[in-house]
């Protein structure tokens, strides 16, 4: 009998698995504060980036700054291939990459291992 | 708890977990520690807190977004393991608290050596950075004064005493020293300059003094443009990572999956206990390793560009590294690139000083290398040009002016079709050609009184280059706008196998299209008209000393001005591309192989993996994959100095 309801509890668990990380989420995209001179955005660093997603306007001086909020190695460099940024986020709170917005574009950006992935927009 | 580093957080743990493994030694002599279960939970309490919360956390948070990783797999395998053993000890049944401790112990262990040879692959970079010096010794009001090397500018007049470091690019205004430029170039000979010749920044001076001006600082200098370059090639993505991308992104549902077909199958199907399942479904979770799978690359990468840059081999990124792996053809351009690229006058036929005289008279104006060299010879000879009129070009020829009320011509060869030529100038013309000489026929009236040979030698260190590329059983194609002649007699010196001739400049793409019928090719060439051929090229490989416009265009760009240099790129980026090819099978084959064992697949035989083996198992996963890149830094190079006699005889 228990080995038949394992069997039925475990058949539910991975299709939940599958839906959860494999069905149709939508996630906010973050939009950065700006003034005149300058823009900004904070992207937070826990089991992931939050928001992944940063949209900066074209033509304004922006930063993102990475809160690391998370312990584990994984997520200890962020990787910026296009702007041969690789920043090691374990130094100090608060990490700052600057974006250039001279033109249209986007910036991916992943951990060291390249398992995490996020983006910034200019547009 | 969030401050301490993962090396702290091992150590700690490390000490926690020594009274558990002590048991773990003395079991097989059926001692038991007292109080061994009570023990057991503190210490796993305080190593869970100190090492596994952060995985939990960070894992909850991922899990939130949807997202998994490895930390997914660390925190459930330590979790179940933690919290069932809780569960265990109030129930009065066996605990597994060493099964979480040691999972926890192990990945910390990972994650420490990882970060630490991770470290060391990007030290490269550092290394090259660290080449600048602080300050530099700047005429300011009459007096050299030290300042600060961010507040030096463009036209600043610098000092250089012998053994100092040149602070930033510039030309020689007073002085004559040997220079030991091998940090920037990779070249260990020490190079002599003298007034108007170019320094680099951070290059050794030698025993002379020397004064130059500033022509670049800041972000300019060479240097600085070279770091910029390693760091995006560092970072750059290689195509063959889309693979692990794709894999990565299903690696731990799929691995959640197979862990939870373990546990069912044994305990559903094949009579196991709850607990015994368990254990096989936790030695699965953690085994798994996502991160070698990820980090093949990257680091392999990292390692490969920063000894390429060390040797003067610039890789601008992943792409070229693995592009170049696949050619099977690599195109020369003849001028600057086999060739020294200054044409010197070496043969005058004639009455010397009046061919001379009368080449120059009518050469002064004009801006083309071999004129230039003409002039070069007549200055040399005391010879100053005369007053010419009536000066008129003969398309595609020469020229053509009147030098006292005479007529005189100066050209190419078509000239003869309009011209006299004595048979014994024809001659020695046809023998100056065959020595891979470009002939200027110089004449006065009708006739042909005289003849220039003008030679453009190949680099000292080109058929060396040739005959390595061609052991490694490359084409080789050199692409000339020279005549047939000329051209075949260069090709025949260096060892190049296929020559195409009278090519225009705007047709150098065109033939390299061409070429790539047969298969990828690789383009080396240093001019503002090889800008086309090297961004149609698979892969273009520009000559450092070249325009700004070819080092733009050139996937790889080569510090030195040496064609050596075409061998060490390809053996560099074949050793890398290797290298992350290795990387990804060990990283996928251990996880084929892996996964199965720990899901208890091979129990028959007496194979099976406990949850602590599969996670020393994992870490070791990730660093061997790093230590396999760091290892590039020791692979043989090619290109580097001339094969030795007995290698030539093996
Ligand atoms: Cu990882």
């Amino acid at each position: 009998m228990s080995q038949l309801l394992v069997l039925i509890i475990g058949v539910i668990l991975i299709v939940a698995l599958f839906w959860w990380f494999f069905g149709k989420h939508t996630e906010a995209a973050g939009d950065a504060t700006v003034n005149d001179q300058n823009q900004e955005a904070t992207i937070v660093v826990k089991g992931g980036y939050s928001p992944s997603t940063v949209v900066l306007k074209k033509g304004v001086p922006a930063k993102v700054h990475f809160d690391m909020k998370d312990s584990t190695a994984c997520l200890s460099h962020v990787v910026f291939d296009k702007l041969g940024v690789n920043a090691d986020l374990t130094k100090q709170p608060v990490t700052t990459v600057d974006i250039p917005t001279d033109k249209a574009t986007e910036y991916n950006f992943a951990c060291g291992m390249d398992m995490f992935h996020g983006k910034v927009i200019v547009k | 708890m969030k401050h301490l580093t993962s090396i702290q957080r091992f150590w700690i743990s490390f000490v926690l977990v020594i009274p558990m493994l002590i048991q773990m030694l003395t079991m097989p002599f059926h001692w038991m520690m007292p109080g061994y279960t009570w023990i057991a939970l503190v210490t796993t309490t305080l190593i869970m807190l100190v090492a596994a919360v952060p995985y939990w956390t960070s894992a909850w948070a991922a899990f939130k977004h949807h997202n998994a990783n490895m930390n997914t797999l660390v925190a459930i395998g330590t979790g179940i393991a933690y919290f069932y053993s809780l569960f265990a000890m109030i129930t009065g049944r066996a605990v597994y608290f060493e099964s979480a401790a040691f999972i926890a112990v192990f990945i910390l262990l990972g994650d420490t050596m990882e970060e630490r040879m991770h470290n060391n692959a990007s030290n490269a970079l550092k290394k090259l950075l660290d080449l600048q010096v602080k300050s530099a010794s700047v005429l300011r009001d009459g007096k050299f004064v030290a300042v600060p090397l961010d507040q030096v500018e463009v036209g600043d007049i610098i000092q250089v005493k012998p053994g100092e470091k040149v602070p930033v690019d510039g030309v020689i205004t007073t002085g004559k020293t040997t220079i030991d430029e091998s940090m920037i170039t990779g070249e260990s000979m020490p190079v002599t300059k003298k007034t108007g010749d170019s320094v680099v920044g951070s290059t050794i001076n030698g025993d002379g003094a020397i004064q130059f001006r500033a022509t670049k600082v800041g972000k300019d200098t060479m240097l600085s443009q070279i770091v910029e370059m390693v760091k995006k090639a560092q970072t750059s993505h290689a195509p063959i990572q889309n693979l692990t991308d794709k894999i990565s992104k299903v690696f731990v549902p799929t691995v959640l999956s197979i862990a939870i077909i373990t546990f069912v199958i044994w305990y559903s199907f094949l009579g196991a206990t709850a607990v015994q399942a368990m254990l096989f479904a936790v030695a699965v979770i953690v085994i798994a390793c996502p991160c070698a799978l990820g980090l093949a690359t990257p680091t392999a990468l990292m390692v490969g560009t920063g000894r390429a840059a060390k040797m003067g081999v610039l890789i601008k990124d992943g792409q070229a590294l693995e592009t170049i792996d696949d050619v099977k053809t690599v195109v020369f351009d003849k001028t600057g690139t086999v060739t020294v690229g200054k044409p010197r006058v070496t043969d005058l036929v004639g009455d010397k000083s009046l061919v001379l005289q009368t080449a120059a008279s009518l050469e002064s104006s004009s801006e083309h290398p071999l004129a230039k060299a003409v002039m070069e010879h007549a200055a040399a000879s005391g010879i100053t040009p005369e007053p010419v009129g009536d000066f008129r070009a003969i398309e595609g020829k020469g020229v053509q002016a009147t030098i006292d009320g005479q007529p005189a011509f100066v050209g190419n060869e078509k000239l003869l079709a309009d011209y006299l030529i004595e048979p014994a100038m024809k001659q020695q013309l046809t023998a100056l050609q065959d020595a891979a000489k470009t002939v200027i026929l110089v004449g006065r009236a009708k006739r042909v009184i005289g003849l220039i040979a003008i030679q453009d030698a190949p680099k000292p260190t080109s058929a060396q280059a040739i005959a390595e590329l061609k052991a490694r059983g490359l084409q080789t194609v050199m692409l000339t706008g020279d005549n047939d002649r000329v051209a075949q007699a260069i090709a025949k010196e260096v060892g190049i196998d296929r020559v195409i001739a009278n090519v225009l400049p705007n047709e150098k793409a065109d033939h390299v299209k061409a070429l790539q019928q047969e298969g990828k090719v690789a383009f080396v060439g240093d001019g503002i008209n090889d800008a086309p051929a090297l961004t149609t090229a698979d892969v273009g490989i520009a000559m450092g000393s070249g325009t700004d416009i070819a080092i733009e265009s050139g996937s790889i760009v080569l510090v030195q001005n040496d064609l050596r240099g075409v061998v060490r790129a390809i053996d560099i980026s074949k050793k890398t591309f290797n290298r992350i090819k290795l990387n990804l099978f060990w990283a996928l084959i251990y996880n084929l192989i892996g996964v199965p064992i720990a899901a208890g697949l091979f129990v028959g035989f007496g194979l099976q993996l406990s949850p602590e083996f599969a996670a020393l198992a994992m870490a070791f996963s990730s660093v061997s994959v790093v230590t396999s890149s760091l290892l590039l830094n020791k692979a043989k190079i090619g290109g580097t100095e001339p094969t030795s006699a007995i290698e030539q005889a093996a």
